[in-house]
Formats: structure tokens, C-alpha cells, sequence
């Protein structure tokens, strides 16, 4: 009980009370044991020492909830897990909560949300399954299939798009007959951290990448074809898109193409030193697939630490995060190298990566900084030196979702999987803004500025968010035989996963009291809390 | 209650209220002062357009492809015969013939061709829109809409200017998802009160410029909410007959949409139009599709700015990531290509009327002087009145030169 009391106190005084220097010298650990650990800690550490930066403090123990159930399972904590944690005092309660999030069936949710809006964006292209690669990743996560398995198979996968969700990474790179140029630039950069898209042309003005490397890696792509079948309607009887599906075409030889200069050049298939034979009766994509995830550190390790480590810190080891080489050196050299040497010895364990990367003390830290850390800001172009965290914003996909978590939408239960996944896709489409190429590049407008701040103000969503029509989150709140202040204690809880601050609850108090609809004054708090920066970021 | 009283309770620091005979002169005047308002309209091509079958043709050469140059208004100046309408206002038009890049990737070009600073991973440039933003928009306080539109196009990033001088990013139907307000005034009263005291524990806790460029837009999303200014996005209250001069395509809507922005004070309006990376099937897709829509909004929105007389105050630029290779591919199509492409700009009270640098006859090396983006938004800054010499400092210090230290263009400017 005094916990409770303790952690209310800190937060009623806006957190102010913690000592700086004490809680810097003090080793901290969330309760798990690793060596793995201890080594990310001293790395980060040496950093801090050489840029000479204090870190910011651990962070309370609800901000830490928040973080960690918003970047593993991609939404903010229901209001009873927060009052639990807070109240549980066993010292290695932050290590159980993050072993215990990554066996919540929320975890593959929240991985196959990113990694599908990675291979196929999120306007699905045309005659890709959207939900055959929801599929893919949904089994992938669930049973935490090592990860140079998983990329091995969306490199060499042929089959029906449902059937094997797996070919739709390459059928979304497929859109138009360019011989795998887009498989090509793709694959190499999500899955290896290699940006080679400008040697199609020309060697790279920055790095070693020659175009004839290009052409080296596209001629894997060139055994492969897309067939869209179509199928007759039956009320009309004109032919409507049935499925598509992706399949071994034989071609043998080198692949052709045009320097600058207009001369004709030839590529044999080889992966940077290692030379495939080009001839017949070689299954390129499955060579490809082999040479990517062979040795003790290949680029598919190192590319997956250095974009994790990006997904929890906002900020990777380069930048950007997929776009590793000499010519971008890395932030930590030995820390990310080490790392994913670890990664592959772990059987690339996803899992095992967010769990030592969760425990580290970097992690554990607050997003508040102070004058002796406040250079440590990678918005300004600084290197991250991880000695806080860095505040990031929710995804549209986060927001979403979170919403559902704070008004417990999902205990109604009313509609089916499908039917609530189809809601959701349509009104992520919203924010979607593409770029007119025939790279199906795509950007989204739910980046914090304008057209976001309208939706949470004035969009359907919030609007049903904050609904007080019987079955609703606030209705069932409004409903309790309880004090107006335990009323908005539930509704911060809910909201921010804290208790309000003594001004803040003094303020909605007052204003609660002066209105006579009390239902629209709670419904006006509720939608002053969804609309709050406090509730936009991940801090 | 006034708007103004809206804004006072997002504000942090207590800010003097304009006396209402202040705000009555600001009304009386604005009509006046808006019409020589300095604007800039960008006609983004997302895709990169072949602008060796558009702007600078090069019949008899085995590059030249399908299309033939036909005479302009302007005597020595040819363009694409599928561009006719455009060809009859070259008089208010110029090409920068000689622009090399280098950038041929696309997120390399867009990024290149928007900010004129090469890609860099420890800091982002801010896109030009969001430049004439910081530096015009201050100084429009009678404008209550973001000061920087973008339709039917993400354009850039404002960088290290900072979230509130962002692109707002519209579609060109005209109506602005979520802008109704939800409930009444009051309610919106009582919301912003509660919600400032949220933000201000957040803001207050230390944690970067997060969260107060989510107040600042904030701010200006209720300034946009409870404006009448957003009947400028109404497009389809143009007569039909002005819609069908522009085309009523997203092109056409867009440009017209400029328009209406361009005289409530909007200085710079981003106006997409994509489609242009054709690898394949060039010149079909050009003849068939993407010229007659580009030839007709051009040409209607030379025309109707020219019979408003705000063509010398409104300058207009053309440009992709790139323009694509002289070479006709194996596909009947061209790609990326950065070395030898053209840039049209006009209006702004510009020299207008000319072809400034040359390819050679293939189309694939300048012959003269070549010109870089900077150059171009200098050029633009010179004629929204933004002193070349203005230097911007990014968030780690770092002085930034407008337009990336770019000169403008001496013929134009002259």
C-alpha cells in the first residue's frame, strides 16, 4: 500500500522528487540476470563516460509500463494492469512483465501489424493478399520461428498467396514487369540493411556498391513470375481477379544491362564474393535465401539488432536504420556487432533480442532529461547516446488499437475477427498518401502535424471513443456507485496508465461540478486526455 | 466568443489581444492587401517526369521518340505538340533547359528537388514550401490556415523549422476530413481548458520539442476549425464552367484550389500530380493520359491568374525528382535520369518567356551553364521577396543557407 501511495506522491508533484546523482551511481537491473545484459549496460555506459552525459533516472514505474506494453504488444496497458503493477512489490517485476508481454497474443498482433506494413505497405497493392501475409507473420511470431527461417522463406517462397502468405513480399515488389528490379532493392535493404536501389544505373556516388553488383543480386530474382488468375463472375459472367500466386520460371545465364555509356554489360548471379552457378537446374532464390543467413554475423543478423534496437529507442545504431555500410558507421560499433553475434548464436531469437534489449538499463531510464543529458538529443541530428529515452509518437496502428484497450471496446466482444479487422484497415487507409512512382513508396499523414490533431478532435473514432451510450467504456464508469474523483482517477488510469496530478484532478473536479450535463463533462475530460501529447507518445 | 479567445487557452505565455478596432482595420484592408500577396504554386510531377518529350525535344535523333515540337507564343521556343494550350501561354512561362542533379533515385531526387540539400543522415532540411512558410506565414496574421498546402502530395518534411511549418495535406475534392467541429463552442472551451492542463504537466516534465509542437498544432488545427478561410478549399463552389477549364481531374481541382488559396494569403501551395515514372509504354501513357491533363491545368491557371492580375505575384514551378533517360528502353520507356532535364518556372513578375540553358542534340549533356535546385528556389525567394542572403540555423547549431546558398537565375531576375 505504501507503494501506492509512494508512486501517487511522486506523481502528484510532477515526478521532481528524484535525486539525479544517486540514482546514476546505483546499478540498476529489472530483475533479470544476463551477462548478454551487463554488457549492453557497460557499453552504453562507456558512451555516456566518453561524451561525458549523466544519465536521466529510471523511469517510475508506470511511464516504464506504458513503454513497454506500447512497443511490445503495440498498445497502452489496461487500467487494472496498471494498478497492479504499480502495487506489486516484487523487485524483478519489470523483467516477469516483459517475459510475460511477450507471450500475450498481443505480441503477434503488434509484430505482424509492423512487418506486414514493411513488406507490402499499408495500401496493399493490387492482387497481393493482405491477408495471406498477415497469415505468414501471424505463425512466424506465434511460434517464434528464428528469424533467418523466416527470411529465407518470404525470399524463396512460391505458391498461392493464401495458401503461402509468403509470396506476397515479392508480389508486392511485382507490380509492374521490371525483371526484379524492386525485389531487388527491397529485399537487400529490409532484410540486410543495404541500400543498393541507386546502382540500378550507376555505381553509388557514396559507398562501394558497383551497378554490376546490382545486376549481381537481381539475377537471383529472374527465376520467377506472377500469375494473376482471373475466374468468371457468376451473376454477370465477365472475368473477375481470382487469386495470384508466384512460381519458378527457368532462366540460366547471366542477366544484360546498360551502363551509362549505352554499353551492354552481363551479371552472373553472386553474392558478394560468393559466385553461383549460373546454369540450369539451380534454384537461384533458394541459393540467395542460403548465402543471406550463412556464417556467424551476416548482414540479415546485424540489420535485424540494428532495426529492433530502432523500434524500442526510436532512434537505431545508424541512421537510418537500413542503411548499414562504411560508409554510415554505426553509433555503437562493438555493442551492435556483438549483439548480433549473440542474435545468431541465440538461434535468432526474437524473442531472446527484445528480452535483452528490454532489461537493459537504457530502456529503464525516463524520457525526462536535464541540463546534464540534454545533449543527448538525436532530433537535432546528435548521436544517440541512449542516456534517456527518446519520446516518439504512436502509430496510427498504436492509436487505434490503444483506444480499443482504453475503452475496453474489446470486452464487448460484438464483432467478429474479420469484420474488426476490416474496420481497422479502413480507417488506417485514411492516413495513408502515396508518392506517384513504381515503387509503391508511401507516407502517411498521421506524422503529428494538422489532419491528425483533426481526426482526435473531431473524427468518428473519438467520437465512439468517448460515447457514454449504454455498453460504453464511460457509461460503465459512470454507472459505479463512486466518488467523482475515483471516477476521474479511473479515467486517467485509463487514459494516461497514471493517476492524475493533485492540479489536474482539482481542475476537472471543478469542472465537473460546474456543469450541469455531468455525462458531457466527463465525456469532455475523457476527450481532453485522448487528445493530450501525453497520450500521442511513447515516452 | 471569439476565435481568438479559442487560441488564448492553448497559449503558454499570456499574449496581448489585439484591440477590435485593430482587427476591424486588419478585415477592411485584407481584401487589398492579399491581392499583392507574393505566392508560389509547385507543380510536383511525382515520378519524374521525361521532360526530353515535353519541354525540350530533340527531333531527329535516334532519343527524340514519337512526339514533334510545335512553335510557342514565343517565337524560338518549341514544345511537345500534345502540349498546345500551354504552347499559347509561353509568353508567361520559362524553361530552365540545363538543370543537373545527379539525384536518379526517387527518395533521393524528391528530397534534392524540394529542400536543394543533398540527403543527410544528422540533419533534415526542410522542404521549400515550409521555408516560405517560416519566412511569409509570420507575417500574415490575418491568415488563419496553415500557411503551407499540399494536395494530392505528401510533399517534404519542414525539418529542423519544426512540425508547425509542416505541409497540411489535402486531397483536391475540397473537403477537409475531420475539420467539422464536433459539438459546440462551449464544449470545445470546456475540452481545450482540461486538455491545456494535460499538456502543460507534459511540456513542463522535460522532454524535448514533441510535445510542444503538439500543442502548436493543436493551436492551429482549432484556428483552422472555426475559420471561414476553409471555404477556400471549396473547389466545387467555382463555377462548373472554371472547373472544366482547369479539367476536373485532381490536377485540374488541385491547381484551382491553389488559386482560391493563393487569395485568402496562402503563400505556397504544393499541387501533386503522379504517374510520371514510366519505365514502360511512354509515349502512349504521355498522349493518352498524362499530357492533355497537364496542357489543360497549365494553361487554365496561367490564364485565370493572368485575367485576375495576380500572374506577376504568384510564381509557378514545374519539376519531378528527375527527368528520365534520353534512351528509349527495351520497354519503350525511359528511366531515371538526373544529368540533362528541364525545370519550368514562371510568372512572379520573372523575365518570363524564355529558354535559359541547352542539352545537345541527343538530350543527354547541357551545353551551357548548368542549374541546381537551389538555384530554382532562389530564384523563387527572390520573387516572393525572401532575401537570398537569409540563413536559417538547424537544431544543432548549424547555420543553413536559404536554398542551399542557390543564386538566382541572372535572366530571369533582371
Amino acid at each position: 500500500m505504501w507503494r501506492i501511495m509512494l508512486a501517487a506522491a511522486v506523481l502528484a508533484f510532477g515526478g521532481g522528487v528524484v535525486d539525479w546523482a544517486r540514482a546514476a551511481d546505483k546499478p540498476f537491473t529489472t530483475g533479470s540476470s544476463d551477462v548478454l545484459i551487463d554488457y549492453i549496460n557497460q557499453q552504453i555506459r562507456q558512451a555516456w563516460k566518453d561524451n561525458e552525459v549523466e544519465p536521466s533516472p529510471v523511469a517510475d514505474d508506470a511511464e516504464w509500463l506504458r513503454r513497454v506494453y506500447l512497443d511490445i504488444v503495440g498498445v497502452i496497458p489496461p487500467a487494472e494492469v496498471v494498478e497492479e503493477f504499480l502495487a506489486d512489490r516484487d523487485p524483478a517485476k519489470r523483467s516477469k512483465m516483459i517475459d510475460r508481454l511477450l507471450d500475450d497474443p498481443g505480441y503477434v498482433r503488434n509484430w505482424t501489424t509492423i512487418w506486414t506494413n514493411l513488406c507490402i505497405g499499408r495500401q496493399t497493392p493490387r492482387r497481393v493478399s493482405r491477408k495471406g501475409m498477415q497469415k505468414f507473420f501471424r505463425e512466424a511470431f506465434a511460434r517464434n520461428r528464428p528469424w533467418n527461417e523466416v527470411v529465407y522463406d518470404l525470399v524463396t517462397a512460391e505458391g498461392h498467396f493464401e495458401e503461402n502468405g509468403a509470396v506476397n513480399f515479392l508480389l508486392a515488389q511485382m507490380t509492374m514487369p521490371d525483371n526484379g528490379v524492386q525485389a531487388t532493392a527491397k529485399t537487400t535493404r529490409l532484410f540486410m540493411g543495404v541500400q543498393i536501389q541507386c546502382t540500378q544505373c550507376h555505381n553509388h556516388p557514396f559507398n562501394d556498391w558497383k551497378q554490376s553488383q546490382f545486376w549481381q543480386f537481381n539475377s537471383f530474382f529472374r527465376q520467377m513470375r506472377r500469375i494473376d488468375h482471373r475466374k468468371p463472375d457468376p451473376k454477370t459472367g465477365r472475368l473477375v481477379d481470382d487469386y495470384s500466386e508466384l512460381v519458378f520460371q527457368e532462366f540460366t545465364g547471366p542477366v544484360y544491362f546498360e551502363k551509362r555509356s549505352g554499353l551492354m554489360q552481363v551479371a552472373f548471379p553472386r553474392f558478394f564474393d560468393k559466385e553461383v552457378d549460373p546454369g540450369p537446374g539451380v534454384d537461384r532464390r533458394k541459393e540467395l535465401g542460403r548465402l543471406m543467413i550463412e556464417g556467424e554475423k551476416p548482414l540479415v543478423a546485424v540489420a535485424m539488432v540494428n532495426r529492433m534496437w530502432g523500434h524500442f529507442f526510436g532512434y537505431g545504431f545508424t541512421r537510418p536504420i537500413d542503411d548499414l555500410g562504411p560508409h554510415n558507421p554505426p553509433s555503437h560499433p562493438e555493442l551492435l556487432d556483438r549483439l548480433a553475434r549473440e542474435f545468431v548464436k541465440s538461434r535468432y531469437d526474437l524473442k531472446q533480442l527484445i528480452r535483452w534489449i528490454c532489461n537493459s538499463e537504457a530502456y529503464n531510464l525516463t524520457s525526462r532529461f536535464g541540463p546534464n543529458n540534454e545533449i543527448d538529443n538525436p532530433a537535432a541530428g546528435e548521436m544517440p547516446l541512449f542516456s534517456h529515452m527518446y519520446v516518439r509518437s504512436m502509430s496510427a496502428e498504436q492509436l487505434y488499437d490503444s483506444l480499443i484497450v482504453a475503452t475496453e471496446a474489446h470486452k464487448s466482444g460484438r464483432t467478429s475477427w474479420d469484420e474488426a479487422e476490416r474496420q481497422r484497415q479502413r480507417w488506417l487507409q485514411q492516413f495513408v498518401i502515396t508518392f506517384g512512382t513504381d515503387e509503391n513508396d508511401e507516407t502517411t499523414t498521421f506524422n503529428g502535424t494538422i489532419p491528425q490533431a483533426l481526426m482526435m478532435m473531431n473524427g468518428q473514432l473519438i467520437q465512439n471513443a468517448i460515447s457514454a451510450a449504454p455498453g460504453s467504456f464511460l457509461h460503465r464508469v459512470l454507472s459505479q456507485r463512486t466518488s467523482d474523483a475515483k471516477k476521474i482517477d479511473r479515467l486517467y488510469l485509463a487514459a494516461l496508465s497514471r493517476h492524475p496530478t493533485r492540479l489536474e484532478s482539482g481542475v476537472a473536479l471543478r469542472v465537473i461540478r460546474a456543469t450541469p450535463n455531468k455525462v458531457e463533462a466527463y465525456q469532455d475530460l475523457f476527450w481532453a486526455l485522448l487528445n493530450s501529447n501525453e497520450f500521442i507518445f511513447i515516452h | 466568443m471569439t476565435r481568438r479567445h479559442f487560441l488564448n487557452h492553448l497559449a503558454t505565455a499570456s499574449a496581448t489581444l489585439p484591440t477590435l478596432e485593430f482587427i476591424a482595420h486588419v478585415q477592411a484592408h485584407a481584401a487589398d492587401l492579399k491581392k499583392r500577396q507574393k505566392a508560389c504554386i509547385l507543380m510536383w510531377m511525382g515520378g519524374g517526369p521525361p521532360t526530353i518529350d515535353i519541354w525540350d525535344l530533340k527531333p531527329g535523333s535516334k532519343n527524340g521518340g514519337e512526339f514533334k515540337p510545335i512553335p510557342t507564343k514565343v517565337p524560338g521556343i518549341q514544345i511537345c505538340e500534345h502540349m498546345p494550350k500551354t504552347a499559347m501561354v509561353m509568353d508567361k512561362l520559362s524553361l530552365v533547359r540545363s538543370m543537373s542533379t545527379r539525384e536518379a533515385d526517387h527518395g533521393r531526387g524528391r528530397y534534392f528537388m524540394h529542400t536543394a540539400f543533398r540527403p543527410n543522415p544528422t540533419v533534415v532540411h526542410p522542404t521549400f514550401g515550409s521555408v516560405v512558410s517560416f519566412e511569409l506565414g509570420r507575417k500574415r496574421p490575418e491568415l488563419e490556415i496553415p500557411a503551407f498546402i499540399s494536395v494530392n502530395a505528401p510533399s517534404g518534411s519542414p525539418g529542423f523549422l519544426g512540425a508547425a511549418h509542416a505541409p497540411f495535406v489535402v486531397d483536391s475534392n475540397g473537403r477537409i476530413r475531420n475539420a467539422q467541429l464536433a459539438g459546440d463552442r462551449n464544449r470545445l472551451m470546456r475540452r481545450l481548458e482540461m486538455l491545456t492542463v494535460i499538456e502543460k504537466n507534459f511540456i513542463n516534465s522535460n522532454r524535448g520539442e514533441l510535445p510542444l509542437a503538439h500543442r502548436d498544432i493543436y493551436k492551429k488545427a482549432v484556428n483552422l476549425m472555426v475559420s471561414k478561410q476553409m471555404e477556400a478549399f471549396r473547389v466545387d463552389k467555382e463555377d462548373p464552367k472554371t472547373i472544366e477549364m482547369y479539367g476536373n481531374n485532381n490536377f485540374g481541382r488541385g491547381l484551382l484550389m491553389a488559386r482560391r488559396l493563393v487569395e485568402v494569403g496562402v503563400p505556397f501551395i504544393e499541387v501533386g500530380m503522379g504517374g510520371w515514372d514510366l519505365h514502360q509504354n511512354v509515349f502512349n501513357t504521355l498522349r493518352d493520359q498524362r499530357l492533355p491533363i497537364l496542357d489543360q491545368g497549365i494553361a487554365a491557371l496561367v490564364q485565370d491568374l493572368t485575367d485576375r492580375g495576380m500572374i506577376d505575384d504568384v510564381v509557378l514551378v514545374w519539376m519531378g525528382e528527375f527527368g528520365r533517360t534520353p534512351r528509349i528502353n527495351q520497354n519503350v520507356g525511359r528511366d531515371h535520369w538526373a544529368a540533362s532535364w528541364t525545370v519550368m518556372i514562371g510568372g512572379g513578375g520573372l523575365n518570363n518567356g524564355q529558354a535559359i540553358g541547352a542539352t545537345d542534340k541527343d538530350g543527354v549533356a547541357c551545353t551551357t551553364q548548368t542549374y541546381l535546385p537551389g538555384d530554382i528556389w532562389a530564384t523563387v525567394a527572390h520573387a516572393l521577396g525572401i532575401p537570398t542572403t537569409t540563413v536559417h540555423t538547424s537544431k544543432r547549431g548549424r547555420p543553413m543557407k536559404l536554398a542551399n546558398g542557390g543564386t538566382p537565375i541572372k535572366e530571369l531576375i533582371g
